[in-house]
């Protein structure tokens, strides 16, 4: 039984009167896929934004490694090794690919504003180390042959993983996905599984939101659902797909329209 | 070919391109005559190039907006007058204490600002340089108020005394090449990457681990004290200064250097140093020809339109337009060359083993 790398207990959140987030509480183990999945307006990305640091919780604790990190900036989270990507991509698109990446090995790197301006040896060769770092991350997610390209130019599914591998480079030790799958087509989709799965074989864990059922049930180790900012169920994807407010509330549909 | 090839190539070009400068640099005064009206154009380009690559990093780079930077140029012009003039401090000492003060005032006065962003931060902005023109223009025990402050000593390397236009040309222009050089390190490091993620996404760039406040901080009080070194070194040249020098239409100014400059490149803040002084000394010399009766008012009216075309046609300034018209090049030549050696090696890890 491999050790427990993020707890979320009790989390609640409420946008004026609206409960979005209602006391959902649960973990993500070391090397584990977890997906947290609901039908829209779940409260799934506010969740994420909890977690992640971007909102505060109105209540509720957030545990990664064994530390409370409920307040805690999203920077700072960062540099406790918690990194995220979004769903409407947030790529720096007027920096190469290359650059982005490297923008994700900033809290490996300690640089500062007289050390980078003055280029001393010490920043020579940390910006060696982060290119290195960088290349060989996207030689991972298959898109160093597009390293100089503007982010900004390159097909939707590319920008997907060249924001996976950002979120990587600096090896945090876990990741957040908001809707890996959202906007690919399937070809793409194919691919981006294949990358997390390999990741996760070089002992990554990913916690993550997703739509697309098919996905969530490929890979996901566990799943997380939510239902009107409260969680209905957990288990295996074989457990979820049977579980019966789950087929109510989500699959049903689905199901209802297949 | 490899990008080894290309990189060497680049590199060559680097070198010829470095050598044509410094020649250029070293023989100016003398292609010009020593030619007292063109030099003293040319330090004024090299002074406002200063404050605007400081600016250039603050806006261009960073996407944050200073509209009170002409303050920071005053602080270092009334530093440097009263530590010299009044408290007998030696200029270099004087220059380093204006720019440890605008660094600090740009700290104090960040904090809360950087709080806002955009609109509101650019009224801050202007709002803080009211402040401090209200200052230098009232306080009068320390900046002689309106009447300005005379008097300033010139500045002495060792026993030797700047004087003349041509030394301070070659004083400017050491401060400009430092300047544009620690720019340029910068922003090919992580700072420079963490402000250019800033910019592009500020969610992104604080859930990869760049403190953004910090950083914002960081490189306005940077930008502050190339304004104050830019202020102290302007201080010594004209040897008397008044409030007027460092309100707010400078500080507009300096904003449309930095647009027309463009921030594709450290050179943003030189280029449009250079285009705005000298389309000021034509505008000087056309204006009253065309009509004989038009004020100074002429220029702000000038450059006001200027600010609004560039924005609307070249939102990346001269050095974008260079830029991208370079790449283009680029590529139309890499197009060539893969037609001639369509065999060419272009998988992965031959250019993943590179070091750029």
């Amino acid at each position: 039984m491999s050790a427990v790398l993020l707890e979320v207990e009790q989390l609640s959140k409420s946008f004026g009167g609206v409960q979005a987030v209602q006391n959902v509480s649960f973990h993500v183990k070391k090397e584990e896929i977890v997906a947290v999945i609901g039908p829209n307006g779940a409260g799934k990305t506010t969740l994420f934004n909890m977690i992640s640091g971007i909102i505060p919780p109105t209540s509720g604790l957030v545990r990664f490694q064994g530390a409370v990190v409920t307040g805690k900036k999203p920077h700072e989270l960062a540099t406790l090794g918690m990194t995220r990507t979004f769903q409407n991509l947030q790529l720096f698109s007027d920096m190469t690919v290359v650059e982005n990446v490297m923008v994700g090995f900033h809290p490996r790197l300690k640089s500062g504003i007289l050390s980078a301006g003055f280029r001393l040896p010490r920043t020579v060769k940390e910006e060696n180390e982060a290119r290195e770092q960088a290349f060989s991350c996207l030689e991972q997610v298959g898109l160093v042959h597009l390293a100089w390209k503007r982010a900004g130019t390159l097909p939707y599914g590319m920008q997907r993983l060249v924001e996976i591998a950002r979120a990587a480079v600096s090896r945090p030790s876990l990741i957040l996905l908001d809707e890996p799958m959202a906007g690919l087509n399937p070809q793409e989709s194919k691919q981006l599984v294949d990358v997390l799965l390999a990741m996760r074989e070089q002992g990554f864990t990913f916690l993550f939101v997703e739509h697309d059922m098919e996905t969530v049930m490929s890979i996901a180790d566990r799943i997380v659902v939510l239902d009107y900012g409260k969680k209905i169920a957990e288990g295996s994807p074989g457990e979820i797909a049977r579980h019966p407010d789950v087929i109510k509330a989500y699959l049903g549909e689905e199901a209802a329209r297949c | 070919m490899g990008m080894e090839q290309y990189r060497r190539m680049v590199d060559r070009r680097k070198q010829w391109l470095l050598l044509a400068g410094a020649a250029v640099w070293l023989g100016l005064p003398w292609l010009v005559f020593g030619n007292n009206y063109v030099l003293s154009t040319l330090i004024l380009i090299g002074l406002y190039a200063l404050v605007s690559t400081g600016m250039t990093l603050l806006m261009g780079y960073a996407g944050q907006i200073s509209l009170g930077q002409a303050a920071f140029y005053g602080i270092g012009a009334y530093a440097s007058a009263y530590l010299t003039a009044h408290a007998g401090w030696s200029p270099w000492l004087a220059l380093a204490a204006g720019a440890v003060l605008a660094a600090l005032v740009a700290l104090v006065v960040g904090i809360p600002v950087f709080r806002l962003r955009e609109h509101y931060l650019a009224l801050a902005t202007l709002g803080f340089g009211v402040i401090m023109f209200t200052f230098f223009k009232e306080w009068k025990g320390i900046t002689g108020g309106l009447n300005g402050f005379f008097g300033i000593p010139t500045i002495r390397i060792g026993g030797f005394s700047l004087q003349s236009d041509l030394h301070f040309y070659y004083l400017v222009s050491l401060f400009v090449l430092a300047g544009l050089w620690f720019a340029h390190n910068i922003v090919r490091s992580r700072v420079g990457r963490a402000l250019r993620a800033i910019h592009g996404s500020e969610v992104a760039a604080s859930s990869l681990g760049v403190n953004i406040t910090k950083y914002k901080l960081q490189i306005f009080m940077l930008s502050a004290v190339y304004a104050s070194i830019a202020g102290s070194l302007y201080a010594h040249y004209v040897t008397f200064i008044n409030p007027d020098l460092f309100g707010i239409v400078p500080s507009i100014y300096f904003l449309i250097m930095v647009v027309i400059g463009g921030s594709a490149h450290v050179w943003g803040g030189l280029i449009g140093a250079a285009v705005y002084v000298c389309l000021g000394e034509w505008l000087k010399a056309v204006v009253p020809l065309l009509l004989p009766n038009a004020g100074g008012e002429f220029e702000i009216v000038f450059f006001g339109l200027l600010l609004v075309v560039m924005l609307i046609y070249m939102p990346n300034g001269l050095t974008g337009v260079v830029a991208k018209g370079m790449s283009k090049i680029l590529e139309m030549s890499r197009h060539q060359k893969k037609q001639v050696a369509p065999t060419e090696n272009h998988n992965a890890r031959s250019i993943g083993g590179e070091r750029g």
